[in-house]
């Protein structure tokens, strides 16, 4: 560096603090239902508490009546506010059967939660005392609940109209599929069902619309992680154009998919407010989300895999039934079609045959839980794996190694293109880590004693695919939109950057880690750049957050578009200095005059410049600011080797776990402070889906585990602290080098835990858990073993 | 409706309440301090924790009503003269909080925990907070930044 330009501070790789703190620690965050807006009435929904049944009649009298009541509707009232029903965006086959969705059933209730009327009134308080006035005549109907026999001929029919609950068979071949199970010297199949989970974010959805009757402007301010589709969709279904709805995401508190939906009562609240004229509130209740928000999972998965006699496995065959529930929301068909691609894992399989059958049933939705199709894939893999690894009396590890994949680019049965990775030096850390031996010497010394806590070790040599996505290939598999995002970089005259992003983040620090890139690129400190997100009215264009996109897709656009800043800064520092822009060296900000050190100007004496605009090139428009939008060529492809051990007590059957070894490659980490925080949040997700947390349904369809009391979300007492490390490559896929991270923890952690219980039992003679591995479950497995 | 009179970070309040309002929508309704949230309806979540004349409660679990004469802080009143509480800074410094929302609730309880001296290990930490549910973290940095406000050995 020069005497004449200042050393820049690199952020990009450091573990800065996080911009967003100083809000959300003081109680100043804009969470939704914080705002309160004059003349505002609230909503309230009166749900099916059946979860199949015949709507008769729906009598509003007494609820109209009540105090502070502003209006009440059923299905049939608001039949004509729709211009089309709640949308799905993923019709994943051409003949995919779907049911017809309105906001508020008319005909039918098709799961315990379903709504069938509103209520709006001057207060929260009024509008939940009125909605108990509402008498519906219900004609109780036989529910269909559990996935596989739902799919059977003479089940219920969820949709009466399709004749079937059957929505769509999709289906994925390569290879000598057959072929290779005829030749092969040990086969293992596995029946692994991955339970129904039910996401709870800690902040309940909460929406306010506000109309403005004179023109037709609306806002809609909503705890979602896709303001614009949201914004797209919403107007569609209610017939109003695009243009006149602005949506806002403001602080939003954690969405792990279950806010990337456009819901019912977000076009509710939307009809209603134009109807009425004034601004509508909803919040959700705890025990309201249970049913009305999406759930994950629910998908039974046999699992096969043929191995030659090194344990070399020549094929995979897979076959998945996973419920829908009762309605396609935004992407439910696709959701366990993400996983698709995955079922080789990190391994070089070379036949594959995938297919996933999916089913109405009279339940809560299905759609994007954190992972969403990936921790179902890498638990089918995983457990695979290790059943083929007993099977030969082969070391769990070594088999892996055997298997891995171990040159990139590489090209997999499935089709997609791994970019980068190193699976082998992943676990090598993983097992240093761990000291394996030295666990596995204790795990024996405590069979030998007759410890009746007994101690299992399980890895979870996990990849997946995320960061969606390439458009040309979600075209080619039918989603509904494209993959791409975008970044502005508004040059302020004064010395200070607007970063406006596409993305909208809710919890992942994306104010902070886009405000590195950005000052890196261009020679800020942190505290000059404003990361602006979350608004349709500023950021008309953008593809939202889910699928660990955000980073290596709208991370990458603020790259681009910085660099399209730099570029237009060279033009004009050029003229200013009277050089050619090829004879400007750039660094961190600052041009430097090719062999005179002393001849410089910043990016932000640039912006001055472009902003006075008294001496800019011919022809150049004033102003430095530049958007760009960016489609990735492919998927991105995190990896790891994750480990669990687990202490299991043979006599009760209580499973604890007690350490937890994750190495992961996320590609370069922007800010690794974040990126571990990501990981410990999604590994806990992981932890709870394989230990404690079930969405679990009886034969009538009732939620059985309906609030936060029975449905066992984790508290600190139930996890460890995690040991993290990392094993970099850097994604060759774009300039950062990054890959997605939200969603590995949770991919990975699961599958390493159920394997960890089930070598914890396996001199008893235990083969396999099913999740989640409850004192019950695991006591049974043990007494069954006995036998 | 009630006459109550009670002491809200530092100030003094006087309200009409109908006996069935919860304290959490006292305060965030009829006061404004929308910094304490709610995140259930079955006492579970501790999103809504703030303290009543120094503990920890959870003031969903509270009447209004019930709060008449005593003193309340809120994650509004925790920061003193612009700086944060030390809690609040060792959340900041340990990366403890990502979407916020459990956060005022758990910056609260642990105020409390370290207040009464049960903050000196990992375990005690994570004991005294199994009250409080975050989906975000997986709780590691929290326990951390917990211990490192307590000076605690973890």
């Amino acid at each position: 560096m020069s005497a004449t330009t200042t050393a820049t501070e690199r952020y990009v790789g450091t573990r800065v603090k996080r911009k967003e703190d100083a809000a959300l620690l003081t109680g100043r965050g804009t969470y939704v239902d914080n705002l309160s807006l004059p003349g505002m009435v609230w909503l309230a929904i009166v749900r099916s508490p059946h979860a199949h049944a015949r709507i008769n009649g729906v009598d509003l009298t007494a609820a109209r009546a009540a105090e502070g009541v502003v209006a009440v509707f059923g299905g049939a009232d608001l039949a004509d506010d729709w211009k089309a029903g709640l949308p799905c965006a993923w019709p994943v086959t051409e003949d995919m059967k779907n049911g017809t969705h309105f906001p508020l059933a008319t005909d039918k209730a098709r799961y315990q939660g379903d709504g069938v009327a509103v209520v709006v009134a001057e207060s929260r308080a009024l509008a939940t005392d009125a909605a108990e006035l509402v008498r519906v005549e219900y004609e109780p109907l036989p529910a269909a609940v559990d996935v596989e026999a739902a799919a059977e001929d003479g089940a219920p029919l969820v949709h009466d109209e399709l004749g079937t609950n059957v929505s769509y068979v999709w289906r994925l071949d390569a290879g000598d599929v057959d072929g290779a199970f005829a030749d092969a010297a040990a086969t293992v199949k596995g029946r692994y069902y991955h339970p129904r989970l039910i996401p709870n974010a800690i902040e309940p959805r909460s929406i306010v619309v506000q109309p403005n009757p004179a023109t037709g402007d609306v806002t809609m301010w909503s705890a979602t992680q896709i303001p614009h589709i949201l914004r797209l969709l919403a107007a569609a279904t209610v017939g109003m154009p695009e243009s006149k709805l602005r949506v806002v995401a403001p602080d939003v508190g954690g969405g792990f998919g279950s806010k990337l939906d456009v819901y019912a009562e977000e076009v509710l609240a939307l009809a209603l407010a134009r109807r009425l004229g004034r601004p509508v509130k909803w919040t959700e209740e705890r025990s309201e989300a249970y049913l009305a928000t999406i759930h994950g999972r629910d998908v039974v998965q046999e699992m096969e895999y043929a191995a030659d006699a090194d344990g070399k496995i020549t094929a995979v065959r897979v076959s998945l039934t996973a419920s829908m529930g009762a309605y396609l929301q935004l992407v439910t068909p696709g959701i366990p079609l993400l996983g698709a691609w995955l079922y080789a894992g990190a391994y070089d399989i070379p036949a594959y045959s995938f297919t996933c059958t999916g089913v109405f049933t009279n339940t809560t939705p299905t759609d994007a839980y954190r992972g969403a199709g990936r921790p179902e894939a890498t638990m089918a893999v995983e457990r695979a794996i290790d059943a083929l690894a007993d099977k030969l009396e082969i070391d769990p590890v070594e088999l892996r190694r055997r298997n891995f994949i171990s040159e990139f680019p590489k090209t997999i049965a499935s089709g997609l293109t791994i970019d980068a990775g190193d699976y082998q030096a992943s676990l090598d850390k993983c097992l240093e880590r761990l000291d394996y031996d030295g666990l596995l010497e204790e795990q024996q010394a405590r069979r030998d004693g007759g410890d009746t806590r007994v101690l299992g070790i399980g890895f979870s040599t996990y990849n997946e695919m995320c960061g969606l996505a390439p458009s040309r290939i979600l075209g080619a598999i039918r989603y509904a939109a494209g993959g791409w995002d975008t970044a502005t970089v508004r040059c302020l005259p004064t010395g200070s950057i607007q970063v406006i992003t596409g993305t909208s983040p809710h919890g992942q620090g994306h104010e902070t880690a886009w405000a590195q890139i950005a000052a890196d690129l261009l020679g800020y400190g942190i505290d000059e750049i404003e990361v602006l997100h979350g608004d349709t009215a500023f950021s008309p264009l953008g593809l939202d957050t889910y699928g660990s996109r955000s980073l290596p897709v709208g991370g990458v656009a603020l790259w681009h578009a910085s660099q399209k800043v730099i570029e237009k800064a060279r033009q004009i520092v050029a003229h200013q200095l009277e050089v050619a822009g090829d004879d400007l060296e750039y660094d961190s900000g600052v041009f430097t005059v090719k062999g005179s050190p002393d001849k410089t100007m910043t990016i932000k004496g640039a912006s001055w410049a472009a902003f006075a605009a008294h001496n800019l090139p011919d022809g150049m428009e004033p102003g430095l600011e530049a958007m760009a939008v960016y489609d990735p060529p492919n998927f991105s492809w995190p990896g790891g080797a994750h480990a669990a051990v687990v202490e299991v007590d043979t006599e009760t059957g209580d499973t604890r776990l007690v350490r937890y070894v994750a190495v992961d490659d996320v590609g370069i980490m922007v800010n690794p402070l974040i990126v571990e925080g990501q990981i410990h949040g999604g590994i806990a997700q992981g932890v709870a889906a394989a230990l404690y947390e079930e969405g679990r349904y009886d034969e009538e369809g009732n939620l059985q585990t309906a609030n936060l009391v029975t449905y066992l979300v984790p508290s600190a007492v139930e996890l460890p602290s995690f040991e993290l490390d990392s094993s970099t490559t850097p994604s060759p896929t774009n300039p950062l080098g990054v890959k997605g991270v939200g969603e590995t923890g949770t991919i990975a952690s699961g599958a390493a835990v159920m394997n960890a219980v089930v070598d914890a039992l396996s001199h008893l003679g235990v083969t396999d858990v099913q999740m989640p591995a409850t004192p019950e479950r695991v006591w049974r497995a043990i007494q069954e073993a006995k036998q | 409706m009630r006459h109550v009179a009670l002491t809200v970070n530092g100030e003094h309040r006087e309200l009409e309440l109908e006996p069935r309002e919860l304290l959490v929508y006292v305060l965030r309704e009829r006061l404004g301090l929308t910094g304490t949230n709610v995140g259930c309806d079955t006492s579970s979540c501790g999103a809504c924790t703030v303290l009543l004349d120094g503990e920890s409660v959870k003031s969903c679990t509270v009447l209004g009503v019930q709060a008449d004469g005593r003193e309340i802080t809120t994650i509004e009143g925790l920061a003193t003269n612009g700086s944060l509480h030390a809690v609040q800074q060792a959340f900041h410094e340990h990366h403890a909080l990502q979407c916020g929302y459990c956060t005022p609730g758990m910056v609260m309880a642990a105020v409390s925990l370290i207040e009464e001296g049960e903050a000196g290990s990992e375990q005690a930490i994570r004991a005294g907070l199994e009250g409080n549910l975050c989906r975000c973290t997986g709780y590691h940095n929290i326990v951390k930044a917990v211990a490192a406000a307590a000076g605690a050995t973890t």
